[in-house]
């Protein structure tokens, strides 16, 4: 990764001793994986979640007043007022930080303290405005906060998004009303660069409005993921410009579809927070809603010799079948901007084409003799090769892996097995495919107490391997699954447990202590509410 | 027993066949048929019969036809066209309500009534009860059997039904200790407190976590021990506006001050009340559970407990009394030298008692009754033969079910919590274990199978606040109501399922956030502001 720029930070004031020591991190940080202990300042009032890789904090208070403070651009900054993402962000955390109510413009009743008057940020690189956000996309931010002005400095627009996160915690409003800062001085970059929650839309689905709210959230987190696992079995609420009897038949009702508005809405929407939406469409399983709306896409059940009535996966043995799925994934990768597409793989069950005689016979044509493992590697290769051909990039759940695949190089694999997962992610990553860990962050699955604390000491490295090994973990998604889950309940069993999963993705490995994480842990759930409830 | 099998073979056939499956909590006794009858929202209205006790003025029934109408039809209700096509079904164009008994302006009781009997048909579409709580309850009903079909036509099918509660008291649990409520959320959970036909809302104000009840003859309690005494109070016009509002829904408010255990947040305001811990034979700086040893003590609770008895109308308190730890007192020397002063040798469950019946006495004094925590009664403590003990320990000392045997064969009313505490969260349909508890599947006579008042759904406030309240709560409380509401013999877990699936739907429809019970959806859902 190219690190240019940091170097010409102008630092005036006080703090320049501290900003020099801060490049320094900061240099030696996004050298991924070679990242130092982070510098926790001794200062027990920060309240950052997650904790960054270096904030050094001074007891010395600014005061902001609402109505004398303002973001701006540097002069020197590649991105301007027509950069829409920092515009918009802009606008989004004053309204964070000050509430959502207009302040008179001279509110301003800390006369003769030491005042911050505004956030200058300075992109030092073609900033990506227009861009979607990648798997490569640099995140990394330097944010100097001092009198009168604080600057927030970052490679491209996706740093500066996550910097002015950590610059809206630092921002703390007393009960008289007064807001101050610390002065500070915070470098700081994630750790893993894959960090998403899975949400479910097919069990329950899951209205619109509920999925910016929780794109919301996730930038409270820092996350850079919406994997939108958008259909399953039970519903097919995608609607399809190539298909659109998948979403007439197989939705639970036709106001239950996501239209190519509402994606684009969601896509659009979490572009603006430097969020990359991975979408998932699950096959050769987790199909019966495909059933109902696409004739012929799913293998008939038999019983004693004649078909039951009922359907099994999709029909791995017909040319149309192929036709379809590549129409259907063409679409998928217009629709869906992403490099990745995700195609699912998992829990295939074979008893139905076992049934099915002219699955059989197919099995004997191929020579794959009882392995419906083969068959199901046959239809996955088929589909992945879909895939390449589109110069995109495949993800799958680890049974793909499991089964023998012939995995395209650069297939990234997820772990979601609970079970034995660390040594899962050995084998893996030995074989040279990059994954995604999930296995102990299914949040779905919930019980009383603080179960948290499990999901924030999982350690993802935690593997006997080579630190090639180590490099292809691309980092963690937080899954919470469908089944028990729709717009009623979905907030308070994500957040802030999904929290814990956010620091873990994004903070140094040694960012592990339960006692400290609580403390910040509590203050950023109390901030979370706040956020979500426009304050009056 | 042989006539309400019968009865119940009948209901079940009825429920299967129409509308009537969108029933929550199930009747006693219902017949439904296909017959239909046309709603029409601008001509509808809820009408007192010429003979009832109660008439317009009534504020209990006034305001529940408001509400009903609003539940039914939206607050718009006129927006709907007046029909201009033939009718080809009959027309029900009101609700006629008959109350036996007068009695607007009083508060629910244990001994409440809450009989109705609804009777849908060519004649007549009429609710007739004993009391106006019964009227309350068959409104509900009523407002469940009415259904609207794809094109927007409201109809209600003919229909018999007699109904009455399997047990009076019907409670739900809230702890605005542990997190604060906001009065919103109490109010709401009233409201959907009545849609499952609960009558008593179990209100654990205090505890070690906050003291959030602003007391008038000592406003230092709520000052020093709340968590913020300026938002995180319930002020005395708050605790009347959720006795009117839990009123006007015939449900009571059980208020609940435990003592002598989980009183840390009495400490601050009261200096003296809480026993001092000693580390050797020095105070710790920690405190302990309720002196017992201090006539101060003594003296506070009685001035206290006159203003709770003044503010809460109904004739029960709930005096707590569960997990005293009695490792705090065992330091204190003053505790022990009272110990040996009174001859009660190391026996620190005596000290207990004694502590209890002299509180239960100066309760008793101001004409209240009392609930107290099962370890009250454990612990043998000497009360009150009216005395109601709550069974919530599910295994320890012994398991509920035998607890429920052993507090009725002493003579004593139970009610029962220990599987109903629904803050115990786990994966799953984890509602059906919930429902199929049986209260009385103890071994008993039926004289004390009689004692058994009823039960309580409990949601303790340790990781609830009203972030995750509704969602926890609803629909699984659902389960706890039905239980308490319905015939022993409606456990049909596939039956309940379907009821409790459409249920939830028309919670969503009412604006609760109720969570899924299963894979699914509802033609509403709910909306995220």
């Amino acid at each position: 990764m190219e690190q240019r720029g940091f170097g010409r930070l102008r630092l005036p004031g006080l703090l320049a001793l501290l900003a020099a020591l801060g490049v320094l991190v900061v240099q030696a940080a996004l050298e991924r994986r070679k990242a130092q202990t982070p510098r926790i300042s001794a200062s027990r009032n920060q309240n950052l979640w997650p904790l960054p890789v270096s904030a050094m904090t001074t007891p010395r208070l600014l005061y902001l007043s609402p109505g004398n403070f303002f973001f701006g651009h540097s002069p020197s900054s590649k991105a301007g007022p027509s950069c829409a993402i920092l515009q918009e962000a802009f606008r989004r955390y004053y309204a964070y930080i000050f509430g959502f109510d207009k302040w008179p413009l001279d509110s301003d009743n800390v006369a003769r303290k030491m005042k911050l008057q505004k956030l200058e940020v300075s992109v030092i690189m073609d900033p990506e405005c227009d861009s979607f956000p990648s798997i490569t996309s640099d995140e990394s931010y330097n944010l100097l906060v001092q009198g009168p002005v604080a600057t927030l400095t970052a490679n491209r627009v996706w740093g500066v998004l996550r910097g002015l996160e950590t610059f809206s915690q630092l921002i703390y409003q007393h009960s008289s009303g007064t807001f101050t800062a610390n002065e500070s001085n915070i470098v700081d970059s994630p750790r893993f660069p894959h960090r998403g929650i899975l949400i479910d839309t097919s069990r329950h689905f899951l209205p619109v409005k509920t999925i910016l709210k929780t794109l919301d959230a996730m930038a409270f987190n820092k996350f850079n993921v919406l994997h939108w696992h958008i259909v399953d079995d039970q519903s097919f609420p995608y609607q399809s410009i190539t298909f659109p009897e998948l979403s007439n038949k197989g939705s639970y009702s036709l106001s239950h579809v996501y239209t190519p508005n509402d994606v684009h809405t969601v896509v659009e929407y979490a572009r603006f927070r430097g969020i990359r939406v991975l979408p998932e469409f699950d096959s050769p399983g987790h199909t019966a809603s495909w059933g109902k709306g696409q004739k012929d896409v799913l293998t008939p059940c038999y019983h004693s010799r004649e078909p039951s009535g009922t359907f099994g996966p999709i029909n791995p043995i017909l040319n149309s079948t192929y036709s379809f799925l590549s129409k259907l994934f063409k679409e998928i990768g217009t629709v869906f901007p992403d490099e990745f597409i995700h195609l699912g793989g998992d829990e295939v069950d074979f008893n139905c084409w076992k049934s099915n005689p002219a699955v059989l016979h197919f099995m004997r044509n191929k020579g794959f003799g009882k392995k419906f493992e083969k068959l199901q590697s046959f239809y996955m290769q088929k589909v992945l090769d879909m895939i390449s051909a589109m110069k995109k990039r495949s993800i799958v759940w680890q049974e793909v892996y499991d089964d023998e695949g012939k995995l395209t190089p650069g297939t990234v694999v997820q772990v979601w097995k609970k079970d034995k997962f660390h040594m899962k992610l050995r084998k893996i990553t030995a074989a040279g495919f990059p994954v995604i860990i999930s296995a102990p962050w299914y949040l779905d699955l919930i019980s009383y107490g603080e179960d948290w604390t499990g999901y924030y000491s999982v350690e993802p490295l935690n593997f006997a391997g080579t630190p090639k090994q180590k490099q292809l973990v691309i980092g963690g998604e937080a899954c919470i699954w469908g089944e028990y889950v729709d717009a009623t309940n979905l907030t308070p069993r994500l957040w802030p447990r999904a929290s814990a999963v956010g620091e873990r993705l994004w903070s140094h490995q040694d960012v592990t202590d339960l006692g400290d994480a609580y403390r910040r842990l509590t203050r950023h759930r109390c901030r979370m509410v706040g956020k979500q409830t426009p304050s009056r | 027993m042989a006539g309400s099998t019968l009865r119940f073979s009948l209901l079940l056939a009825a429920a299967f066949a129409g509308r009537a499956t969108a029933l929550w909590p199930w009747p006693q006794y219902i017949q439904t048929s296909e017959l239909r009858y046309t709603i029409f929202p601008h001509s509808f209205q809820f009408q007192y019969h010429l003979s009832s006790a109660a008439q317009v003025g009534c504020s209990v029934l006034d305001e529940a036809f408001q509400r009903y109408r609003d539940l039914l039809f939206g607050s718009a209700a006129f927006r709907f066209p007046h029909p201009i096509e033939k009718r080809h079904t009959s027309e029900k164009n009101s609700l006629v309500v008959l109350v036996v008994t007068p009695g607007c302006d009083q508060f629910p009781s244990l001994g409440s009534v809450e009989n109705y009997t609804l009777t849908i048909n060519d004649e007549q579409c009429l609710l007739l009860s004993e009391t106006v709580w019964g009227a309350l309850r068959g409104l509900e009903t009523f407002s469940q059997l009415i259904w609207r079909s794809p094109e927007g036509t409201f109809y209600v099918n003919k229909t018999d039904i007699e109904d009455f509660p399997r047990f009076p008291h019907r409670g739900l649990l809230l702890d605005t200790s542990r997190h604060y409520l906001p009065l919103s959320s109490i109010l709401d959970t009233l409201d959907v407190m009545a849609y499952n036909k609960f009558n008593v809302f179990h209100w654990h104000l205090v505890d070690d976590s906050s003291f959030p009840y602003e007391s008038f003859t000592f406003p230092d309690l709520t000052k020093k021990g709340s968590y913020n005494p300026a938002t995180h109070i319930y002020t005395a016009q708050d605790v009347k506006e959720v006795i009117e509002y839990a009123r006007l829904r015939g449900i009571r408010v059980l208020a609940e001050f435990d003592t002598p255990g989980h009183t840390l947040s009495w400490g601050p305001g009261v200096p003296g009340l809480l026993t001092p811990c000693y580390s050797g034979s020095h105070p710790s700086g920690t405190f302990g559970p309720v002196n017992p040893a201090l006539n101060n003590t003594y003296e506070f609770m009685s001035t206290f407990f006159l203003e709770i008895s003044t503010v809460f109308p109904d004739f029960y308190l709930h005096l707590g009394g569960d997990e005293v730890d009695f490792t705090c007192w065992k330091s204190n020397p003053d505790i022990q030298a009272f110990m040996k002063k009174k001859g009660f040798g190391d026996d620190f469950k005596k000290l207990e008692s004694f502590y209890i019946q002299t509180l239960l006495d100066i309760v008793s004094a101001y004409g209240k009754g009392y609930v107290v925590w099962q370890e009250v009664f454990d612990n043998k403590v000497k009360v009150r033969p009216d005395t109601i003990i709550q069974v919530w320990r599910e295994e320890i000392p012994v398991k509920y079910v035998k607890e429920m045997a052993l507090v009725t064969s002493a003579g004593f009313r139970a009610l029962l919590s220990a599987p109903w505490y629904l803050n115990h969260i786990t994966y799953g349909p984890d509602w059906k274990e919930i429902y199929l508890v049986e209260p009385l599947a103890f071994e008993g006579s039926p004289e004390q199978k009689a004692l058994v008042i009823g039960g309580e759904a409990c949601m303790w406030g340790e990781y609830v606040d009203s972030t995750n309240l509704v969602p926890r709560l609803w629909p699984k409380a659902g389960a706890v109501a039905e239980r308490l509401w319905s015939n022993k013999m409606v456990s049909n877990l596939d039956f309940a399922f379907k009821r409790l699936a459409h249920f939830r739907c028309e919670l969503l429809r009412r604006g609760v956030q109720a969570q899924p019970l299963s894979v699914g959806y509802c033609d509403m859902e709910f909306e995220q502001t």
